[in-house]
């Protein structure tokens, strides 16, 4: 089934067999419901149908507002009322270059300067009721070019040319979507160009059905944005796990040795290996871990990084599998050890009987088929858009760092017989405080993305952070913690609503790179402390089950909640009586700085 | 004829999600409830990209039923 959802798409099938296919992916449970408004500056079925597909597969059920037909900006800006009452996380403004308004053929460079301000602000201005009035996310598509250009080349040169102009305003959308973290560029510039203008655009459907891209094209968009929105909602992946053999050297080390791989600038064939090198170290600089799983002897299979035209070093890894082992065994071996699901794994291997074996034991791993041409290694993963980030956060620069402390952490603790000293001697310090500006985003990340130690799996866009932040019956906590191997960064979360006496905690969560740490004692002692400065005489804890946070099912009963309701549905309800007596839980932790 | 009607059935039945439903020489947008004006975009690019055919415009617009459509395209394949 997912892999309709890869690239290379059968058109085909999915032109035709949208409804069925529909059907069977609405039969999944525990999708996540979001509400989607689509702004069109062209038709939008052919698009909300494919996104609706993509979305689908991705785990994500789309309940959709459909403008209508090139009303994007009126129903934005002057008739807004259903707009306002479907409430939307995330509005799509699907315009495309027949909706920007040129300026004169030949008209000077002032007039264009100026055609170009006043088309920007247009669409701030909708950018900005959007967010700040709508309070939604925003997804703006930049501007593809028409098939035409009566200048021919000029046309990207002289600044009243079509292209010149679109270009000026791609650059003015980048710039401001810099500054907006909530508003989101969708790039069909590029994407464009990689479909081909010829097949991006059909006159016939666009005088026909006012299709701006051609059905087929459509497709493709819709991937780009069921990534970026998979992005918002934590879901992108973060793990890729690489064979070795033939995938990131050419030959066999345990046959051809070191000397003999083909690695390096000196042919074609090595060539390849080492752009595709390159590229892996790309996507681990910007926060995807790197890991090995491979079919070798492990100390030979270590040899091939002293290639001296290796680009990945062995510090690259989060994770080194060299062994005999089935694959699928040593990925859910690598999961388990790295504390991530295997929802967030893309597998890559040229042989094409390990892709099936992984494909069909673990099916939430993301298998693409690399075919075995190692030149077309880089195309197959990247247009896959497995990792497609939001925004780069500085969480996700230091990513790799954190992942590579905690191998380092791992080995000192062995070392102690006893946790507790163990965690003593870690010298960790945290930072509790009440949700601040400057995180946000990483705040808003994390109440998408964190899946395991969450009691209550509810997702927020910024914009519903914000309206609690500023509600002065909520109580809101980021924690932040850092020891003597590094810095974690904010790792755990918690609101809580006053209602009478007590103290509701709607929201509890904890990355799980930081478990075992005393950090949910330290939670706890601080939701007490806040608690009892606003009167409230008892916490309630609610647990919500889900596929992936059963690790937290007991967690209110270790902290010595008592039950209140088990629901049928495994829902529990749990309850702490508060007085001043209350005896800190926190004892590993000993520098706090609270805010 | 009856070659590429037996091509077009299981594109018609795909998009118009109805397994049963049986497409004739006679069938038109006014006989096939489902064949709305948005299915129609749908039949017609699946039918492009499963034939490899172009319809120019207007084309469509002067057929009365998939019959002539299916002369249309013999033409085409022809072509």
């Amino acid at each position: 089934m997912t892999r309709r959802f890869e690239y290379p798409f059968d058109l085909a099938v999915m032109l035709r067999r949208r409804k069925a296919i529909r059907a069977e992916l609405s039969a999944q449970t525990q999708l996540l419901d979001v509400r989607l408004a689509v702004l069109g500056g062209s038709t939008t079925n052919e698009l909300r149908d494919f996104l609706e597909l993509f979305l689908l597969a991705s785990g994500i059920r789309p309940i959709f507002y459909e403008s209508e037909y090139a009303k994007y900006e009126e129903e934005v800006l002057l008739d807004d009322a259903r707009l306002r009452a479907f409430a939307p996380q995330i509005a799509l403004i699907h315009t495309t270059w027949v909706n920007a308004r040129f300026p004169g053929p030949f008209s000077n460079s002032e007039t264009v300067a100026s055609a170009a301000r006043s088309e920007f602000g247009r669409f701030e201005a909708i950018w900005i009721k959007l967010i700040n009035d709508i309070g939604c996310t925003v997804i703006q598509n930049n501007f593809d070019e028409p098939r035409h250009r009566s200048l021919g080349s000029i046309d990207a040169v002289a600044c009243y040319g079509y292209s010149s102009f679109l270009r000026q305003l791609n650059a003015d959308f980048a710039a401001a979507a810099r500054q907006r973290p909530r508003l989101l560029i969708n790039d069909i510039s590029h994407l464009a160009a990689v479909v081909g203008l010829d097949a991006w655009h059909d006159p016939t459907y666009w005088l026909n059905y006012k299709l701006a891209v051609s059905p087929a094209a459509t497709v493709t968009l819709a991937h780009q944005l069921a990534a970026i929105i998979r992005g918002i909602f934590g879901k992108s992946r973060k793990v890729l796990v690489l064979d070795l053999d033939n995938t990131l050297w050419g030959g066999v080390i345990g046959d051809d040795g070191v000397d003999g791989l083909r690695l390096g600038k000196e042919t074609p064939e090595g060539e390849a290996y080492t752009a595709f090198q390159e590229y892996c170290l790309e996507l681990k600089r910007r926060g995807i871990l790197l890991a090995v799983c491979s079919k070798n002897d492990p100390l030979i299979a270590r040899e091939g990084f002293s290639h001296p035209d290796t680009v990945l070093q062995l510090t690259d890894f989060a994770a080194f599998k060299a062994n005999w082992n089935p694959k699928h065994e040593a990925i859910a071996e690598i999961a388990h050890e790295l504390n991530l699901g295997l929802d967030s794994f893309v597998f890559v291997d040229d042989n094409p009987a390990e892709r099936e074996i992984v494909a069909a034991q673990l099916p939430v791993v993301a298998v693409p088929n690399m075919g075995s041409d190692p030149s077309r290694y880089i195309e197959l993963l990247d247009r896959q858009l497995y990792f497609e980030p939001v925004g780069i956060s500085a969480e996700d620069l230091q990513r790799a760092g954190f992942y590579v402390a905690n191998v380092e952490r791992n080995l000192e603790q062995a070392t102690f017989a006893d946790y507790g000293a163990f965690l003593d001697s870690l010298a960790m310090k945290a930072v509790v405080a009440p949700f601040h500006d400057t995180y946000m985003d990483r705040i808003t990340q994390l109440t998408n993305k964190s899946n395991q130690f969450n009691l209550t799996t509810r997702r927020y866009t910024i914009g519903e952070l914000e309206a609690i932040r500023a509600d002065p019956s909520a109580v809101t906590l980021y924690a932040r913690l850092s020891d003597k191997f590094g810095d974690n960064g904010i790792v755990s979360l918690a609101i809580g609503k006053l209602n009478a006496s007590d103290l509701e905690i709607d929201l509890w969560l904890m990355s799980c790179r930081v478990l075992k740490r005393d950090l949910e004692h330290l939670m706890l002692d601080e939701l007490v402390a806040r608690a009892l400065t606003r009167g409230a005489t008892a916490l309630v804890g609610r647990y919500r089950p889900t596929a992936k946070n059963r690790m937290v099912s007991d967690h209110y009963a270790k902290l010595g909640f008592g039950l209140v309701t088990e629901h049928p549905d495994g829902r529990t309800d749990w309850r702490l009586p508060l007085n001043t007596e209350y005896q800190k839980r926190c004892t590993h932790i000993k520098d706090v700085i609270r805010g | 004829m009856d070659e590429i009607l037996a091509r077009l059935q299981p594109i018609f039945r795909d998009v118009l999600d109805d397994p049963s439903l049986v497409v004739t020489a006679e069938s038109s947008a006014r006989t096939i409830e489902q064949w709305d004006s948005l299915a129609h975009i749908s039949i017609v690019s699946a039918i492009e990209q499963e034939f490899k055919v172009r319809f120019a415009l207007g084309e469509l617009e002067t057929l009365n039923n998939v019959g002539e459509m299916i002369g249309l395209m013999e033409k085409k394949l022809r072509g």
